[in-house]
């Protein structure tokens, strides 16, 4: 199969090409050109090309949670969004703490053929924060990478031999920073916003303490640590200061916390409760900003489908989480355009700056590469719907809201499993 | 942001969710409603046909015996029919959901919802789920909000010291988690009080309360100094289980209402709490049954205040 999708602007950001041009495509993988007549030719006239979004944070509730959504419907969802290679998270039911349930899931998303799964491993059986699990043998079975999802280690000694054991074989830790006992009970910043709504908080200083004792753990080990979901103001500026020492980090941002802050949460909208909780204007606009800088590599939608009957719910009693896939795109853009920054620079937080975490070859549009390419009208509008959506996960603070930037095709290797036009 | 969803289209109240964010007429109307009604309750017969025909369910998903009470006594003296859901104890720990619950009930044509619940914003969800001729008052959501009994203490004030554009008003105790306190403090400052102090350890008070725009005092004789009123919060006795406070005396010494203390306040001092009372914890008995105590009138007035309130939102 011989693709050439013509006319576009191509843009590349790990090597800066953003330029008008042709992207040829020849057995699954980007070539320089096509030998011989293409089969299908994709017109991209007043489109971007640029390589498949990586979202480092999906969660796809296979197995265990297919009620709220099923491999299918998200995998669907990540493809309409232009996402092409995903990490999921540990917290599914069971945990990913054995190898044969990384292997089944796998497995199955590779017989769907559409966005390519990463597995995160749990770092504790049963994320109980407690026992180590075979890291290795799940390494083998396909986990990029280990984490407790939400989950807390308050044990500091299991927390460093974790660490210490990962580092032994190489693997990556992705943690989530926040103090246990600090956050308990916990469901809004602590602020005045919390205080008037009579919500129980989660200060700024449940990051921040977490972050200095784990930051201590990174220098004592030297093993890599990945930082999830950044909340607050102070979290960025130790992220910073860490990566001047030289510490071996990496961090992101979910991409709800760039746009909304507490004050979103109006007259207790649940769509609204998130994990971490979203935090004051200041930590937003210190987030959007570290994003920008490159003190925070990537951004991910921490995509999390809710059914509506965990939703409508009294705010401190709903299920945390938004769906995201589709909107990560839009929001990243939405990002980009207030921070001014060049599509390129937009594109590589969640193309090649987000490979670099995951540890993957792809997130770039280069002869030789698997051809993951996403083809967009970064101008187009679209209301954001229950309808419109194709998660399970309707579930979002911006349904109603019109957003700029509608994917238009989506290839993983080399086949067209996403078009609109 | 939304439109303030306790009003209808034209500015009226159709549910009452909070004090915060009513316009002050709103709240003003409320109490020279509640005045009408004193009399009402202090007559023979004691009751006005207003809500004749109407039901009023009064659904408690928290246990309380005073408030539901009086919630029932006012809707009885306005003649309408009340019927008592002590949800707490049926059909949620079945595991059905409170907006199942609120559908079962909007089917046997209920009118007004008296909500109470322990989640905050419990009753905007409910609110948000009605049909459009049912009616919600919150009767207590969480640390959130409890605006009839705001709106008592708003009246038991304006009733004993008439204007609130000279009051020094002070609330001592658990803020922390006081849905009184909250509702108190945007009603007065709503009206226009010039100074409201609350007082209390550092652990009994929320981040950022200051925006709340209240003066804080972590000492109690520093704040109670020059106070027209003193309002003590009811503490509850699982506070002292956490690391929030070490005793129920040594809160006492520090943030119990004595005589010694009220002395430090102004002479005509009206000393309030919304009960059910500690004494020995939050009040000494001398206080709580001295002259400067309006604790019981409180409650008369409350009942009046609930009327008015169930009156009004049902007439918009």
């Amino acid at each position: 199969m011989k693709i050439l999708i013509r006319n576009g602007r191509v843009i590349d950001p790990a090597s800066g090409r953003d330029a008008a041009g042709d992207v040829a495509i020849a057995d699954g993988r980007l070539c320089e050109a096509l030998s011989g007549k293409p089969d299908r030719v994709i017109d991209a006239t007043g489109l971007v090309v640029a390589p498949g979004l990586i979202d480092i944070a999906a969660r796809l509730r296979e197995p265990g949670y297919e009620y709220k959504a099923t491999l299918e419907s998200e995998l669907d969802a990540a493809v309409a969004g232009g996402v092409t290679s995903l990490a999921c998270p540990p917290d599914t039911d069971p945990p990913l703490d054995e190898p044969g349930l990384v292997d089944m899931l796998r497995r199955r998303a590779k017989v769907l053929s559409r966005a390519r799964v990463y597995p995160i491993g749990a770092l504790t059986v049963k994320l109980a924060g407690e026992r180590l699990t075979e890291m290795a043998e799940l390494a083998e079975a396909g986990c990029v990478a280990f984490s407790q999802a939400d989950q807390p280690i308050a044990d500091t000694q299991v927390l460093w031999r974790a660490l210490q054991y990962a580092g032994t074989f190489g693997f990556p830790v992705w943690l989530r920073v926040e103090d246990h006992w600090l956050a308990r009970g916990g469901v809004a910043h602590d602020g005045a916003l919390a205080t008037r709504l009579g919500l129980p908080g989660i200060p700024v200083f449940a990051e921040t303490i977490a972050l200095g004792v784990l930051l201590e753990l990174v220098r004592a080990t030297g093993t890599r640590v990945h930082l999830c979901r950044l909340s607050s103001a102070g979290a960025v500026e130790l992220v910073r200061r860490a990566k001047v020492e030289g510490l071996p980090i990496s961090c992101d941002v979910g991409i709800h916390h760039l746009h909304l802050s507490d004050l979103d949460l109006g007259y207790f909208d649940s769509h609204c409760r998130l994990v971490p909780p979203l935090r004051s204007q200041r930590d937003r606009d210190a987030l959007a900003a570290g994003l920008s800088d490159g003190t925070i590599d990537c951004v991910c939608s921490d995509h999390t489908p809710v059914d509506e009957d965990q939703k409508q719910m009294p705010f401190s009693e709903a299920e945390p989480g938004a769906t995201g896939l589709e909107l990560l795109l839009p929001l990243a853009l939405k990002w980009g355009a207030q921070q001014k920054l060049p599509l390129a620079t937009v594109l590589a937080r969640v193309t090649s700056d987000a490979a670099r975490v995951l540890g993957v070859h792809s997130g770039r549009l280069q002869a030789g590469a698997p051809a993951d390419v996403v083809v967009f009208d970064p101008d187009a509008a679209w209301r954001v719907s229950a309808e419109a959506l194709r998660s399970q996960g309707k579930n979002t603070p911006y349904i109603g809201y019109e957003l700029g930037g509608r994917v238009r095709y989506t290839l993983v290797a080399g086949n067209v499993v996403f078009e609109q036009t | 942001m939304q439109n303030n969803p306790q009003l209808n289209e034209n500015g009226e109240l159709r549910h009452l969710l909070s004090i915060e964010g009513l316009p002050r007429n709103v709240l003003s109307g409320i109490l020279d409603t509640a005045a009408s009604f004193v009399g009402v309750t202090e007559r023979e017969v004691k009751k006005v046909p207003l809500l004749r025909g109407k039901s009023v369910f009064n659904l408690f998903f928290e246990p309380s015996t005073r408030t539901r009470t009086t919630f029932e006594i006012a809707a009885k003296r306005l003649s309408a029919d009340v019927i008592n859901l002590n949800v707490a104890a049926s059909s949620q720990t079945k595991g059905e959901s409170l907006l199942d619950t609120v559908s079962n009930l909007s089917a046997m044509q209920a009118d007004l919802f008296v909500v109470r619940h322990g989640s905050s914003g419990a009753p905007y969800l409910i609110a948000q789920h009605v049909k459009p001729h049912e009616h919600v008052i919150n009767a207590g959501d969480g640390r959130h909000a409890h605006p009839t009994q705001g709106l008592l203490d708003l009246y038991t004030i304006r009733h004993y010291k008439q204007d609130f554009g000279a009051l020094r008003v002070a609330i001592v105790g658990d803020i922390l988690h006081s849905r009184v306190a909250r509702s108190l403090i945007h009603g007065l400052t709503t009206l226009g009080t010039p100074e409201v102090r609350v007082i209390g350890p550092k652990t009994l008070l929320p981040a950022g309360v200051e925006a709340l725009g209240v003066k804080v005092f972590n000492d109690m004789q520093e704040g109670l100094r020059g106070a027209d009123v003193v309002v003590m919060l009811r503490l509850q006795s699982e506070r002292m289980r956490g690391a929030l406070l070490p005793s129920a005396q040594e809160f006492f010494k520090h943030y119990g209402l004595t005589a010694q203390k009220l002395a430090l306040a102004k002479p005509d001092a009206i000393v309030m709490h919304p009960g059910p009372m500690n004494r020995g914890v939050e009040i000494d008995s001398s206080v709580a049954d001295g002259p400067h105590s309006v604790i019981l009138p409180q409650v008369t007035f409350g009942i009046a205040v609930r009327m008015a309130v169930m009156s009004i939102v049902a007439g918009n």
